[in-house]
């Protein structure tokens, strides 16, 4: 084989470089992310409930809210009417974050665990600890 | 502004609404899934315009409320530096507003008149037709909208636009806010933004920030209803717009 | 062929290592622009939106769409002189492309969501067109001066399905350079731009430009290689440099006529900016003085027969038409748009460090495939001592 050695070299940086997400978290804590719900907003509800499902706004909020960006901004729709059929303004300011006044423990929170960084923030403001003024 | 006419056209609308509210909403119960729709109070227009009088705009205080009013509410940074600053409307004089049709030998008053300039929601938008991903579009009332979501910052519009209303972000603009509206976003980083006409607040039925801070100095309405209260003031004074030889007919309208 | 790029001498190796280093300065440049905003690291403002990147756009694209001048003789009307710097035009055009399409790409303020223009397709937007027709210039480049270095390495003679592609790539090229004129000929408020003859001007500069260039790096190839791309040809490419100057030059007063007979002060403003100054503000005056100084340098050298075909004057006199127009095209063509601005008010523009180092960045990119290209192209030829007319082309 010619070359033999620069192959394996070449060969072991890659298996190196691709494994590196496992190795480099070995030793590292697995803390399960633990979502908060607990702000004043949410406390004075009767029933604790989001616009839709536990189960469905934990898998599709981020499609619902890119969804809503589009009928806010681009079609002037501004009302969502739910399955349950409760309306809501459609507005991730003055929706979303006036019940999750937490972000840092609700959003971040499993945004953090998972890696991910939403760039909503970059433009949208993020509630003030301890509730809009 | 509303008209008592129209007022009365839309109370009446909202009370036949309201009493079909609530069977609506059964009738949505029965489908399946979450529904999205306009909201009811949205003020209903073919064709948002704007009449600005500039004969009852005399002190620089009648300016400041109303370009305080808008960029307060739409977290619109202060940049002092004119090559980067971000403005949505703005004063310029006489000459400067109107180049290449401001008349020299006008009166004196007049020539030292201000006026206020933003975008011009032109009916025949250059902006619209240049953008590569839709970020600037014609809604269906006319106003040109800008998407802050999806603007790659290009700045094509902003060769585009014949009226300088556009603004590219050059700077972080949250180091430029000094208080926040939390109601409204900021922008980021390399992105376009202007007036938007104030959308947000026309789908809920309010009418934009600086028509409301002007109080009567600022005529807003429909331009295609032939009874609208704009229509009536166009018909009734003398207007000038902003380089209508180029075709883009500007739905601000200043009267003189 | 791709490993023939991978050996080569030691200035060879400098070159690329040089090139590299470059493209990682420009790179981090540009994140430093992404980092703390335009304002610091741009000349642009809010009147002067597009300024040296957009102008690099322009400039390139002709560059690029040049390369039909040597393609179209020798494919179309069988001239033989071009045979064998046809495919070295053909590689000058892809690596052109990319320089100008990453000039497009560097100055999107958000350079993440460049995939909407593909989410999005806009067909009114001219920018949506200049994408597509710059990917399928490259390809067709791409495509053609590879298919037939191919065959040219195994002493066979090119496959006949290539056939449609070269002529696709020949009518593709004033294509690319008519729409990028049209992102500056179809805005009503910018009357410098508006003009119908944009698109036939940009073609006249590229012609003249393009050419240049490839005269210089033929000149060039056969100083560092054995591979020789002909005398003749280098010749020819001069000739056809001097009738695009020519008439580049002759739409320049043509422009001069419309703006100043008319008396229309929007289409006076901005050539009298460029030339003479505009209301006080000369801040592009040397830079066109420059430019036109180089340009009738350049058509003095050119446009005498013995001047034109003596070695040392022809590269002075390509340098300066190149030049010249990189000047114009490349930069004050774009900033001269933009004044007066909408307010009849006079924002003047200038090129920041930092601008200047991601488009340096951005041309290394270029430079850099053009490097490998030729570097295969060279090895391939240098091993054929007779070129398929059977004229030598290889100097010992």
């Amino acid at each position: 084989m010619y070359d033999g050695w620069k192959i394996i070299l070449g060969l072991v940086v890659f298996v190196i470089i691709v494994t590196l997400p496992f190795t480099m978290s070995i030793g590292r804590d697995y803390v399960k992310p633990q979502p908060s719900i607990d702000t004043p907003e949410i406390q004075k509800m009767e029933k604790k409930q989001c616009i839709e499902s536990k189960q469905y706004m934990r898998e599709t909020h981020i499609k619902l809210l890119y969804s809503w960006k589009d009928y806010a901004s681009r079609e002037g729709k501004r009302v969502y009417i739910a399955s349950d059929g409760k309306e809501y303004t459609i507005s991730l300011q003055n929706t979303c974050m006036k019940c999750h006044s937490n972000k840092e423990k609700f959003c971040d929170e499993c945004h953090n665990y998972v890696s991910v960084k939403p760039y909503c923030w970059d433009c949208h403001i993020e509630p003030k600890v301890g509730g809009l003024k | 502004m509303i008209t008592r006419r129209d007022f009365l056209k839309i109370s009446a609308f909202a009370s036949l609404i309201g009493l079909g509210g609530s069977l609506s909403i059964e009738a949505l119960e029965k489908k399946q899934g979450p529904q999205v729709l306009k909201d009811l109070k949205a003020l209903k227009g073919k064709r948002w315009a704007m009449a600005i009088d500039t004969r009852k705009f005399k002190t620089q205080e009648d300016f400041d409320k109303v370009i305080k009013a808008c960029h307060k509410a739409h977290n619109v940074p202060e940049i002092i530096n004119p090559l980067h600053e971000v403005k949505w409307i703005w004063t310029e004089d006489y000459e400067h507003s109107f180049p290449g049709t401001a008349e020299h030998y006008i009166s004196k008053e007049v020539k030292e008149r201000k006026f206020l300039l933003l975008c011009n929601h032109c009916d025949n938008a250059p902006c619209t037709r240049v953008c590569p991903v839709k970020a600037t579009f014609k809604r269906e009332d006319g106003i040109t909208m800008q998407d802050m979501h999806r603007c790659i910052g290009c700045k094509f519009c902003m060769a585009g636009c014949p009226y300088g209303a556009r603004n590219y972000n050059f700077l972080p603009p949250r180091d430029y806010i000094k208080e926040l509206n939390p109601e409204y976003p900021t922008r980021m980083l390399g992105v376009v933004e202007k007036c938007t006409f104030c959308n947000e607040r026309i789908d809920r039925g309010l009418l934009p920030y600086c028509v409301e801070a002007s109080e009567g100095k600022i005529i807003f309405g429909d331009l295609y209803d032939p009874n609208s209260e704009i229509r009536k003031v166009l018909a009734e004074n003398i207007i000038i717009r902003r380089k209508v030889e180029l075709g883009t007919q500007p739905m601000v309208f200043y009267i003189i | 062929m791709l490993d023939l790029a991978l050996k080569g001498r030691p200035r060879y190796w400098i070159w690329v290592s040089f090139l590299i280093t470059m493209i990682i300065i420009g790179f981090i440049c540009w994140m430093r622009e992404h980092h703390v905003g335009a304002a610091l690291t741009t000349g642009l403002s809010r009147d002067v939106s597009w300024g040296f990147h957009v102008g690099q756009l322009t400039f390139f694209v002709g560059v690029a769409a040049s390369a039909v001048l040597v393609v179209l003789p020798y494919y179309f009307h069988n001239y033989k002189i071009f045979g064998r710097i046809a495919v070295i035009g053909e590689f000058l055009a892809v690596g052109c492309v990319l320089i100008a399409m990453l000039s497009v790409f560097v100055i999107m303020g958000q350079p993440s969501r460049v995939w909407n223009v593909i989410l999005h397709p806009t067909p009114h937007s001219i920018i949506f067109w200049d994408m597509v027709v710059l990917i399928t210039y490259l390809s067709l480049n791409l495509l053609c001066g590879w298919t037939i270095l191919h065959a040219e390495k195994k002493s066979a003679p090119p496959p006949k399905w290539i056939k449609p592609f070269i002529y696709w790539a020949i009518l593709w090229a004033p294509s690319i350079h008519t729409v990028t004129a049209f992102l500056y000929a179809g805005l009503p408020g910018r009357p410098h731009w508006m003009t119908a003859l944009q698109a036939a001007h940009f073609l006249a500069t590229a012609f003249a430009a393009g050419p240049s260039l490839l005269i210089i790096l033929s000149m060039i190839i056969k100083k560092v290689s054995k591979f020789d791309p002909g005398q003749q040809a280098i010749n020819k490419l001069a000739e056809i440099a001097t009738y695009a100057l020519i008439i580049h030059l002759f739409f320049i007063g043509l422009e001069f006529f419309t703006a100043f007979y008319s008396q229309i002060p929007d289409h006076m403003a901005a050539l009298k900016y460029l030339y003479v100054g505009y209301e006080g503000h000369t801040g592009m005056v040397s830079w066109m003085a420059i430019s036109t100084l180089l340009a009738f340098t350049g058509l003095l050298i050119f446009i005498f027969p013995p001047l034109r075909k003596w070695n040392v004057t022809k590269l002075i006199g390509a340098l300066c038409i190149f030049f010249s127009i990189w000047m114009d095209k490349g930069f004050a063509f774009v900033v001269s748009g933009f004044i007066p601005n909408p307010f009849d008010k006079v924002t003047e523009a200038w090129i920041a460090l930092n601008e200047f180092l991601v488009a340096a960045g951005v041309w290394s990119v270029g430079a850099l495939v053009i490097t490998v290209l030729y570097k295969i192209a060279i090895t391939v030829k240098e091993k054929a001592v007779f070129d398929k007319y059977g004229h030598k082309q290889i100097v010992d």
